[in-house]
């Protein structure tokens, strides 16, 4: 690991203007950046240490029913809050699902959103990749790449967004509040990470300095807690990256579906929206017909970037899944394997192959 | 530039001057005070074998820099047992062949014990499962482990009983 300054900051005013130099890095738990760090993979010249900063590790239940989850609140922390959880449900099994309960307990929520990729090929020194050093090239596109990306990627770079967490956020229009060099400011979570075109070293739309310190979900986002599922499929049905994941979260009003929310995980650089699957299922009644075309939908520009042709198939398959099981109902527990769609699944409709 | 941290380990406070910040707490708790129980498998956070409690919580302290946690309260393997009596899950793991090699085992333990307080799992061994999948037995003496946490967790609920009763 490259030696580096640290400096720990009082306030997060000063945390912007330590970390808006070039070669600084925030650290929050570090179980991302240690990692990429000892690896050789970043290498910066100055970590500013934000864990100590006040006021950033609280559950906000708002006046207008919306929540606020600071930044520095840890990933376990946020899915066992009860009131948390009970609100928003899918939101908490997709915590749950991600790492391992040591890891959970140490990384942030801000971390959360922007740990970066697991392309073996990023993580690679020997190997070629844009993101890690611009205009190098990308040995995953003819590299094992069978769990890489197959929306919105491109010839420069192919590698996922690995967050659960991000998966449901972005489904409940979540908003990311940002302290920066001009002040503090909010952007919707789904402009906060870039599909990579011809730029794939730049991942967010953060600039430097600029500090996560909250993330919000608005009042309409917890009107979809009685139906609202994460499913993941992994290689390993616990401690691993998701191959394909859905977050789906239904209101539904007479028999009929009022509103609809999908977004699918580890098929793009960033969490993905699937808008034209929601604006399908709008007033119709919540059936598999209904869900197999709104999966069709969602995968419509999906194609493979490699050995993952499979993937697009399984998203297809995943969102049905996900689908028929928030309209079943959310559990009252959160199943024994969080995410599993092979747990038990008394009650839904099966999709159909 | 030094930097001067204090931590609480096992119920002692300990001040460090440290020359480098890079030094994990994995590493300050193996070359600085040679409490080599923790151990370092991978080092990168995918085997569980440096697991440790910070502030009661079970982390992996191959990717926590010491600097960052001045202040911490930290307990390690060595500092379960009272004198010569084991802590409950030590004494489960003996009796149920919860390891071979015994190098992850350190890891299982300290887990499992954050696992116990974390009241996510209680007596389910599918929930034991997921929970301690943070820590890796190349062995595979997995079946013990699970039959170990059990065992621990069915006389935690006992004394519990006991206490309440």
């Amino acid at each position: 690991m490259k030696q580096f300054d640290y400096v720990r900051p009082a306030t997060v005013a000063e945390a912007v203007a330590a970390a808006a130099q070039p070669g600084a890095v925030y650290l929050a738990a570090g179980t991302n950046l240690l990692d990429l760090m000892k690896g050789g993979v970043s290498r910066p010249d100055r970590l500013v240490d934000v864990t100590h900063l006040d006021g950033l590790d609280q559950i906000e239940r708002l006046a207008d029913g919306g929540v606020r989850i600071g930044a520095l609140v840890s990933n376990a922390d946020l899915a066992h809050d009860a009131d948390f959880a009970k609100a928003y449900p899918a939101v908490a099994e997709a915590l749950l699902s991600g790492a391992s309960a040591q890891l959970r307990n140490a990384a942030t929520v801000g971390g959360n959103l922007l740990q970066r990729t697991r392309c073996a090929y990023f993580y690679d020194t020997a190997s070629r990749c844009n993101k890690r050093e611009v205009g190098s090239g990308c040995d995953a596109r003819d590299g094992e790449n069978r769990t890489h990306a197959v929306l919105g990627w491109s010839e420069n770079c192919i590698a996922t967004h690995p967050s659960d967490f991000c998966v449901p956020l972005v489904a409940l229009d979540a908003i990311v509040e940002i302290e920066g060099r001009s002040g503090r400011r909010e952007i919707a979570l789904d402009d906060l990470h870039r599909l990579p075109g011809d730029t794939p070293e730049r991942e967010s739309a953060l600039e430097p300095g600029d500090l996560i310190v909250a993330v919000r979900l608005p009042p309409a986002a917890r009107g979809f807690a009685a139906h609202a599922r994460y499913l993941k499929v992994r290689d390993r049905t616990s401690y691993a990256f998701a191959v394909v994941s859905a977050a789906a979260a239904l209101r539904i009003e007479n028999g009929k579906i009022a509103e609809a929310r999908l977004a699918l995980g580890g098929v793009a650089a960033k969490p993905w929206r699937a808008r034209a699957a929601e604006d399908m299922l709008r007033d119709v009644p919540p059936t598999v017909d209904a869900f197999q075309e709104a999966a069709s939908r969602a995968l419509a520009d999906a194609k493979p970037s490699g050995d993952n042709a499979f993937k697009i198939e399984l998203a297809r398959r995943i969102v049905v899944r996900a689908l028929s099981l928030a309209a079943a109902g959310t559990p009252v527990r959160i199943p024994a394997l969080p995410a599993s769609p092979f747990a038990s699944m008394s009650g839904a409709i099966h999709a159909r192959a | 530039m030094n930097h001067s941290i204090s931590l609480t380990v096992n119920g002692a406070r300990r001040d460090f001057v440290l020359d480098d910040a890079r030094v994990t707490l994995l590493d300050l708790l193996r070359e600085r005070l040679h409490l080599t129980g923790t151990k370092k498998g991978c080092d990168r956070g995918q085997c569980g074998a440096c697991t440790i409690l910070v502030d009661g919580k079970r982390i992996n302290s191959c990717l926590a820099l010491a600097i960052s946690h001045d202040g911490a309260d930290i307990l390690t393997i060595e500092g379960v047992a009272r004198g010569d009596q084991l802590h409950p899950v030590q004494a489960a793991f003996i009796a149920h062949d919860g390891f071979q090699c015994g190098f992850c085992t350190p890891g299982q333990i300290m887990s499992a014990i954050g696992m116990m307080s974390e009241a996510q799992a209680g007596n389910d061994p599918e929930r034991i499962r997921e929970c301690m999948s943070g820590n890796l037995c190349r062995c595979g003496a997995y079946a013990g482990i699970v039959d170990a946490v059990l065992d621990a967790q069915a006389g935690m609920d006992e004394s519990n009983q006991r206490r309440s009763a």
